[in-house]
């Protein structure tokens, strides 16, 4: 709309004890700083008796301008000067007396973080561990009371739901689980060759692989990226649903959140981990042979014997134990991140970071720790 | 009310400030609205009837841009929204504001912070003004001052509703889309809503487009009613058309035990 816009401008004029001040142009937000310029001025430059604010050739005005004139008509007032309106057309009148100035007390912006608040933001960190750990203590009771209510009576059982989280959670991971585990069982070898290398003992690569793999790497990549992949979403559809009350609906349905969603994401993930940690332990023991072969020439068959000779079945043992318990901690903290999303969306992007980044960390601590244990009873 | 004139010349022209012409929206095999026409004038409030599901918010939603078309041409402001290059519809949607069904307000941002979106984004104010603006908007759509600094996941079903009419505004624009506004507010409430908006109206010159299934807003503030059913307009005019319309749906729409309660 090619219109013709003029700026707001006032024209002052001194009559002896009465100023005039006549108002022209748009007095709108568009032209904002003008507008609040122009009465700042006169505000400034008014001394003592009476000012009329003349409306009659004001083209334009909206809640903006509005607010900006009975603004300054108020500041006139409090220097001690009286300010009326004059010439205001019907509209103009009406919009003047809705906007109706008043102060409005505003909310101070907070000063910018000291010393203190900093020690301050350290505190709430450890008292919020503490609380993680006794909410993350008391879920899981609730978790495993609603487990056996579920095993006490076998009609609960919600299958279907187990079923579609179990074809989430392992059969559309398995594949980026196998391509990583297989990756990493290469890279493994790879440099275990090139390590070995020095001390002439290429055979002990084979020692290296299985042992590492099956003992720890494939249990902790698999938590890692169920974490990732599958936490994370436990956190955002639990979140979501809670925002949006779905998960009140439930409440006064009589159906118990816990039994509905979590428990079966739970089951899902103590079947699917283990599952996708043997998958993961296969692929990188493939990995690490063909490195072996191409880039270390040991044979398949020699491969596969030193292997043999290298792993017990406790070996592998050490690594499947580990699952079913990394399960628990990730869905464990999954959902009780998402049982504590709020309203807005960003404390739904919060609570899945911390919800992946706080799995991550549990799981490689519960690792060192069966690693020390283990070390301890010598399995 | 005389009946409107599309020549400039006639006493009664009124410039059309939204026009659609057969339009049809439908998603998959679905068609929700087929050989749809409308005009809606300026300066008018304009209130929109019509079953629930009937499109009226896919109507809406196709007016602002955010449906798809199949087929049908939309103007707003005398331009066709097909032919704008994308820096001409922002400047187009800086002028038009609209109050979603749901709200829609922005989750992270506290009410004032919604308001002040708009503002932030297109208009250049001062802190200070930034700030008594949001606040007066806030106050002008009936809310206490104290939700200003509240969250929307704190707010009331109503209140919602009114944080996203003062974003709608806080603009001050030339059309206002409106869901269902007043729907989730108590009688006194939809009534004061009522009032505003038709006394923005008179000041601003604002153009109102409201879906609303609210008969007392229909008499007290609507200039025109336009009613959807079968996937077009069926009735549009004043409120007297639409009370002597034979359309049966319209007949027990405003002939109905709830409507006679209302109209006494
Ligand atoms: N994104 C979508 N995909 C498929 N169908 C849709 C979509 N959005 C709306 N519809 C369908 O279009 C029809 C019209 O919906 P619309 O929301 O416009 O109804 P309405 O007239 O606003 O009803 P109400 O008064 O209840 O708000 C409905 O049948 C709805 O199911
Ligand atoms: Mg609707």
């Amino acid at each position: 709309m090619p219109e013709i816009d003029p700026e707001p401008t006032c024209e002052i004029e001194d009559g002896g004890g009465t100023v005039r001040v006549r108002l022209n142009g748009r007095w709108t937000a568009t032209h904002a700083s003008a507008v609040e310029k122009n009465m700042a001025d006169l505000v400034a430059q008014a001394e003592g008796g009476r000012v009329i604010l003349d409306l009659s050739s004001v083209s334009r005005l909206d809640t903006l301008g509005a607010w900006v004139l009975d603004r300054t008509r108020h500041e006139l007032g409090d220097k001690g000067l009286s300010a009326d309106f004059t010439g205001a057309r019907d509209e103009h009148r009406i919009l003047l007396d809705e906007v109706a100035y008043r102060g409005f007390q505003t909310s101070q912006p907070q000063k910018p973080g000291t010393i203190v608040d900093f020690l301050a933001d350290i505190g709430r960190s450890v008292v919020g561990v503490g609380k993680d750990f006794a909410q993350g203590t008391s879920f899981f009771g609730e978790i495993v009371s609603a487990l056996v209510k579920v095993a006490l009576n076998p009609p609960r059982f919600r299958v279907p739901a187990v079923t579609h989280q179990l074809e989430q959670i392992a059969y559309r991971g398995a594949p980026i689980i196998a391509l990583i585990s297989f990756l990493v069982g290469a890279i493994v070898a790879q440099q275990g060759i090139f390590q070995l290398q020095k001390f002439g003992a290429i055979a002990f690569v084979v020692d290296l692989i299985g042992i590492l793999v099956l003992r720890e790497l494939g249990v902790l990549l698999t938590s890692i990226m169920v974490a990732g992949r599958s936490g994370s979403a436990f956190t955002a559809e639990i979140g979501s649903m809670k925002m949006r009350e779905e998960i009140d609906a439930l409440r006064v349905m009589g159906l118990d959140p816990v039994e509905v969603l979590i428990v079966p994401r739970i089951l899902a993930l103590l079947i699917g981990l283990p599952l996708l940690t043997f998958i993961s332990n296969i692929s990188a023991l493939l990995g690490g042979a063909v490195v072996t072969m191409t880039y270390g020439g040991i044979s398949l068959d020699i491969f596969l014997v030193r292997l043999q000779q290298a792993i017990a079945f406790s070996t592998f043992m050490v690594g499947m134990i580990k699952a079913p318990f990394m399960a628990l901690i990730i869905g464990l903290i999954a959902s009780l991140e998402g049982m504590a999303v709020q309203g807005s969306a960003e404390s739904l992007g919060r609570q899945v970071t911390s919800s992946v980044v706080k799995a991550i960390f549990m799981v490689i601590v519960v690792d060192g720790i069966f690693a020390m244990f283990f070390a301890a009873i010598r399995y | 009310m005389a009946p409107q004139s599309s020549d400039p010349a006639s006493p009664n022209f009124r410039e059309t400030i939204i026009r659609v012409r057969g339009l049809e929206v439908g998603f998959g095999t679905k068609t929700v609205m087929k050989d749809l026409d409308l005009d809606v004038y300026r300066g008018e409030i304009l209130g929109f009837v019509g079953p629930s599901g009937s499109g009226k918010s896919v109507l809406t939603r196709t007016i602002l841009g955010l449906v798809p078309k199949r087929a049908g041409t939309i103007e707003v402001f005398g331009e066709n929204l097909d032919d704008l290059p994308p820096e001409e519809h922002r400047r187009l949607e800086r002028r038009w504001g609209v109050l979603f069904q749901h709200g829609a307000l922005f989750s992270a941002l506290t009410v004032k912070q919604n308001v002040q979106v708009p503002m932030r984004e297109y208009l250049d104010l001062s802190d200070r003004l930034l700030d008594e603006l949001a606040m007066l908007k806030i106050e002008m759509v009936g809310l206490k001052p104290d939700a200003a600094d509240k969250m929307p996941s704190d707010l009331s079903g109503g209140m919602i509703k009114r944080a996203a009419l003062a974003r709608a505004l806080s603009l001050d624009p030339e059309i206002v889309f409106l869901d269902e506004p007043t729907s989730g507010l108590d009688p006194i409430g939809a009534g004061d809503f009522d009032e505003l908006i038709a006394t923005l109206q008179k000041t601003l010159g604002l153009t109102v487009f409201m879906v609303t299934h609210d008969l007392d807003s229909l008499h007290s503030v609507c200039d025109r009613v336009a009613a959807l059913g079968d996937g077009k307009v069926i009735a549009a005019g004043p409120i007297e058309t639409m009370l002597a319309s034979e359309h049966p749906w319209l007949r027990s729409y405003f002939h109905g035990k709830r409507a006679r309660a209302v109209m006494g």
